[in-house]
Formats: C-alpha cells, sequence, structure tokens
C-alpha cells in the first residue's frame, strides 16, 4: 500500500488515568521506518492496567502488530488487564497471533554441550568410515560382475571421460610439467655447480620426473581438475533425486556413474604421467641448454645413462593408482554429498582433499615398497 | 489523480522471450489495488515467464511494467531497489537458501531494508512462520523439512517486509488439496488485513474458482491473452471457448 510522504510518523502518546496507562497509537506504522518500541513506552511504570486506542492511525503494518502483541504479552507477564477493545479487529486478531506465536518454543533447539558434540561427532565419523567400506565394497562387487561379464560396461560414457579428463587436460599438464622441469633444473643447477657436475642436472631431472613429479603432477591437476568436476557433477545429481531413479530402476550408481569414470581416469593417468614426464625433462633440457651451455644431445645421452624402463615403469604404475584414487574419491565425495547447493560444493573441496591426501600417503607407501624390492 | 485511479501494476505492449523463442507478444493488462488478480493457462505458455519479466528477473523484449505509476522496467538501479522492496515473490519450489534456517531465511530481509533490533527480528520471523503453519520450525534447515513447507516458509519470507504487492508462482502446486486450501484461505486474509494486492500465477481451477477477483488466461497459439475477466464472468460465456473449457473441467491436466 503505498504511503504518502506527508503522512506523519508512528507515535504512541501515553497518560495515566485511575492508574490505567492509556495508550494512543497515532501516524503511519511500517517496519521499514522508526517506530516506538513497546519496552521504551511502558518503561518502569507498573499500572494497574493498560488501554490501548488508535485514534490517529494512518496506515500499519506488522511493525505496530508486534508492538501491540508485545504489550499484550507484557500485560499477561504482569498479570495486569489490557484493554484492546478500541482498537481494529484486525489488528488485535494479529496481535494475539503474534503474541501466541512467541509463546511456542522451536522444536529443534540447536545449542548441544561439549559431550553431546563429541559423541555426535565420533558417530559422523564411524558412520563415514562405514560409508567409505560401503562404496569401496560396492565397487569391488560391479567390477567382480564386471569382470566376469555379468553386468555391461558403459564404453560410450567411459570414453567420453577419458576426453574430458585426458585430452583436455593436456594444455594445464603440459605446462605444469614443463615448469616443473625448469625448477628443477634451476635448484639442481645450484648444488650440482659446485662440484662441476653440470651435466648431472640431466640424471636428476630424468630420474625425479619419471619416477615422483610426472605422476604426481598428473595427479594433482586431475584431483583438482577432474575429481572435483566429478564430486560436483555427482553431488548435483544426488541433490536432483538422480542417484534415486537409477536405484529405484534396480541400476547400481556405482556401476553406472562411478566405474566409467574410475576407468577413465585408470586409463589416462598412464598417459598423462608420460606425457608430463616428457614435457618435464623437455623443461629441463631447454633450461640446461640456455644457462648452462649443456647440448641437448649431451642432456639426453647423460639421462638414458641412469633413466630405464624400470623408472617409468615406477612412474606409471604410480599414475594408475593416483588416477584411481582421484576417480574413486571424486565420486565417493559426490555421493556422500547433502541434498543441497553446500553440500555440492563442500562435496567438490572435499574430492580434492582426499585425493590429494591418498596421493601422497599412496606416494610414500610406494617409495617404501619399490625401496624394499629394489625397483 | 487521486491514488485509487492508478493501478497498483500496469503491464503495457509486454514481450517476453525465452532464450530465442518468442513466447509472449503485446501483453498488456493492469492490476487495481488490493485485488486477487490470476494469471492462467496451461503448461509451457509462459506464465512463469510473464511473471519473471514482471519482476525483473528477466528483461522484457518490449514493453514496460509500471508499479503504482513509476516505471519498473526503465528505472535505474536505486529506483529498482526501492521497488523490490515493496514486492515479495513466492517462488515455485521455496527457493529458500539452504545453509540458513527458516527463521534466517525470513530474517534476512528485515535485516537488510530495517534497523528493528535483533530479537525483535527473530520474533517477526517466528510470527510470519506461525502465519503459514510452521510454528515451532524455526531452527529448522530447509532440507530437514519436506515440500510443502518448505512452499509455505517460502510464502511467509516473501511477506516478511509486509510488501504491498504480493506474487506467487504456482502456490498450490505440489500440496494436498487441504493444504492448499488453507493456503487460499491465508492469502485472502492478507489482502484483507493489509490491502495487499496479490498476482498469482496458476493453473488450480479450485483456487481460480475460490479466491480470484478477476484473471487474465494466457494461450500458447496467440502468444498473449485471450481472456480477461472475473472467473464467473469467464466460465459463464467467454468469448473463447478454452477459457470455458479451463475453467469448468475441474481436473488438472497432469504434465
Amino acid at each position: 500500500m503505498p504511503v504518502s510522504q506527508e503522512a506523519p510518523g508512528a507515535s504512541a502518546q501515553t497518560r495515566t488515568e485511575n492508574e490505567v496507562l492509556q495508550v494512543a497509537l497515532g501516524g503511519a506504522w511500517a517496519l521499514a521506518g522508526t517506530t516506538p518500541r513497546w519496552a521504551a513506552v511502558v518503561g518502569a511504570a507498573r499500572p494497574a492496567g493498560v488501554s490501548l486506542r488508535a485514534d490517529a492511525l494512518s496506515h500499519w503494518d506488522t511493525s505496530l502488530v508486534v508492538f501491540v502483541g508485545e504489550a499484550r504479552r507484557w500485560c499477561l507477564d504482569a498479570k495486569v488487564a489490557c484493554d484492546t477493545s478500541a482498537l481494529p479487529g484486525k489488528l488485535s486478531l494479529l496481535a494475539g497471533q503474534f503474541e501466541a506465536s512467541m509463546r511456542t518454543d522451536p522444536r529443534n533447539e540447536r545449542s548441544q554441550s561439549l559431550l553431546t558434540y563429541v559423541g555426535l561427532a565420533t558417530g559422523d565419523a564411524m558412520a563415514q568410515a562405514r560409508g567409505f567400506l560401503q562404496f569401496i565394497g560396492e565397487c569391488w562387487i560391479a567390477t567382480v560382475r564386471l569382470v566376469g561379464g555379468r553386468a555391461g560396461f558403459r564404453w560410450n560414457d567411459c570414453v567420453g571421460e577419458m576426453q574430458k579428463c585426458g585430452a583436455m587436460a593436456l594444455p594445464i599438464v603440459s605446462l605444469i610439467s614443463f615448469l616443473v622441469g625448469v625448477t628443477l633444473a634451476y635448484s639442481g643447477a645450484i648444488v650440482l655447480r659446485r662440484f662441476g657436475g653440470d651435466i648431472w642436472v640431466a640424471d636428476l631431472i630424468g630420474v625425479a620426473m619419471t619416477r615422483e613429479m610426472g605422476a604426481m603432477m598428473a595427479g594433482i591437476v586431475l584431483a583438482g581438475r577432474t575429481g572435483a568436476a566429478y564430486a560436483a557433477e555427482i553431488g548435483s545429481m544426488k541433490a536432483n533425486e538422480e542417484i534415486d531413479a537409477l536405484t529405484v530402476l534396480g541400476i547400481s550408481p556405482v556401476r553406472f556413474l562411478v566405474l566409467p569414470r574410475v576407468m577413465a581416469l585408470g586409463l589416462m593417468m598412464p598417459l598423462l604421467a608420460m606425457y608430463a614426464n616428457c614435457l618435464g625433462i623437455l623443461g629441463g633440457m631447454a633450461i640446461a641448454f640456455a644457462t648452462l651451455d649443456i647440448p641437448p644431445t649431451a642432456y639426453w645421452v647423460e639421462m638414458l645413462t641412469i633413466v630405464d624402463i624400470s623408472d617409468v615403469a615406477v612412474g606409471v604404475i604410480k599414475a594408475v593408482v593416483f588416477g584411481l584414487i582421484v576417480g574413486f574419491s571424486g565420486c565417493l565425495r559426490g555421493l556422500q554429498a547433502e541434498n543441497n547447493a553446500a553440500g555440492v560444493g563442500n562435496a567438490a573441496t572435499s574430492a580434492v582433499v582426499t585425493s590429494i591426501l591418498f596421493i601422497i600417503v599412496a606416494d610414500a607407501i610406494f617409495a617404501v615398497v619399490f625401496n624394499a624390492i629394489g625397483l | 489523480m487521486s491514488a485509487e485511479a492508478i493501478p497498483a501494476i500496469e503491464v503495457s505492449g509486454l514481450a517476453c522471450a525465452y532464450q530465442d523463442r518468442r513466447v509472449l507478444e503485446g501483453v498488456s493488462f493492469s492490476v487495481r489495488s488490493a485485488e486477487i488478480f490470476f494469471i492462467i493457462g496451461g503448461t509451457g505458455v509462459g506464465k512463469t515467464t510473464l511473471l519473471r519479466n514482471m519482476v525483473g528477473l528477466a528483461s522484457p523484449a518490449a514493453g514496460e511494467v509500471r508499479f503504482n505509476g513509476v516505471s519498473f522496467t526503465n528505472a535505474d538501479t536505486g529506483g529498482r531497489r526501492a521497488m523490490l522492496k515493496t514486492f515479495g515473490l513466492s517462488f515455485q519450489g521455496g527457493a529458500l537458501w539452504t545453509s540458513l534456517t527458516l527463521s534466517q531465511n525470513i530474517a534476512l530481509p528485515l535485516e537488510e531494508y530495517t534497523r528493528l533490533p535483533g530479537d525483535e527480528i527473530a520474533r517477526i520471523a517466528a510470527f510470519r512462520l506461525a502465519q503459514v503453519g510452521l510454528a515451532g520450525f524455526e531452527e529448522y534447515y530447509p532440507s530437514e523439512i519436506s515440500g510443502g513447507m518448505r512452499k509455505r516458509a517460502g510464502l511467509a519470507r516473501a511477506l516478511a517486509l509486509d510488501p504491498g504487492i504480493v506474487f506467487f508462482d504456482e502456490p498450490s502446486a505440489g500440496l494436498d488439496p487441504v493444504t492448499a486450501r488453507n493456503l487460499d484461505r491465508l492469502i485472502v486474509q492478507i489482502r484483507d488485513t493489509f490491502g495487499t494486492t496479490i498476482v498469482i500465477v496458476s493453473h488450480d481451477v479450485d483456487s481460480i474458482v475460490g479466491i480470484a477477483d478477476r484473471l487474465i488466461m494466457l494461450d500458447v497459439d496467440t502468444k498473449g491473452i485471450v481472456a480477461e475477466g472475473t472467473p464467473t464472468e469467464l466460465a459463464a460465456g467467454a468469448a473463447d471457448t478454452k477459457v470455458v473449457e479451463f475453467l469448468t473441467r475441474r481436473t488438472i491436466r497432469s504434465r
């Protein structure tokens, strides 16, 4: 309802008559404006009764309902009579409803004691662990069924995912690996130059890239790029009840959504890692040529004295495992996502953190194992 | 000119496009103050698109929308913000902010536009929830309540600032008949109490016949209004048989 600008502001004038507080309400009452508040109007007075009148009221909305409602509440608490019969009928009706809503307690109290919090957090952690194991189990069952030929595999989806996570990741993987080669060359040269062994930069970069950095860098790039995308995609599918739609049709979401994605990553990661190796070596070669005056042929020959097929194999094995880690983490977090907008965001973040954490842990385990078996 | 003569909403020559497709062309109508006005029509005629164009969520391809005589379409950013404060929109699915509790959802517009203290805002939020039958649900998150409850909470949020105009997008869709009628009663109560102008996009015939003061019907073939009038008038004898069909059939075509 339009309020004309010249309407006088809301007012509540009081006067006491026979110990009864007479409150005359007037002017335009609007939520967005400044309105009197009951607590300020009554102050410290303890009248024997309260009477509300609305003689010069031009316009009113919920702000007046709140005022009258609070007045009635106050009277109830102070056990004094409250006379609202002179108010418009609608107003006292709404004020009554408002006063009633002040009396209902929220059904869901969220404040918790520390003990409750710890208990809930423990329960939550156990549920998480259970969900994780269940997911691994479902993946295992789906894989067994797949290998046993009892369930089809969605190759079309898989190929599409391979393109998205493999081919389309080439530019970013190229850039990052090349720059890793460059930085390794610079930092290697600082140490090796002391011994007059500049040429060993080639050995350093060759071994570091093939055994460690190629797979690691590709893994981290894919965790941020593909793992997060999987979590967000599956998470919003879940929020949209698409996962439920698969389940009621008897189609396992794991077979339908997870396996093609994980398979795509498992197949593309070794290729990306080898590609990253090449780019890293190229980066090192460029710096060696530009700043250390080592010709590329000499660099290549020197590198081949130490890097052999076993180093490349170590990198490729790691890459496959990192790929599976990224795929499983992304899909797991997506399936665990809460059914709301924030849930999807949390799932994506959590997928990246989980992937990188497990990549580093797996890398450490590999270091110990490969050392033990002498690879 | 007296205030009564200016319609609360005036739509003139509005053309709406959805993506590149023109859905509506040359739509003109006006809504009087304190009127319950329905925009009806079958699924896919562009009812929601029209609504989105009226409230500024989409820009009209042509034409103008005026609220209380002031152009909304041609208003600058500040003017728009001031006008947005005066109307509420209740979305089809509630569109509650999922990271906030119901109480916080309703408190947000009050915090943005009023200088009321926090405890008072919380009390108003509780009152709004009680008005839509959700007393006691203040501390719940939208994900913890049912679809119908979300919808009612969305209505409570639309009413937070005592808007002069409230738009409803399919208020009764997804609600059981009893809840839907209660919602209708609530809409009438809001109008009667505060003189709120109410625009409802709906194809719920029971609601239309029950509470509409006037309505327009949109049609997909003409890309515009095929009928305008009160429900009884139109049901009794509209020029277009589609209108009579729509209003007298008690079942709604499923999507």
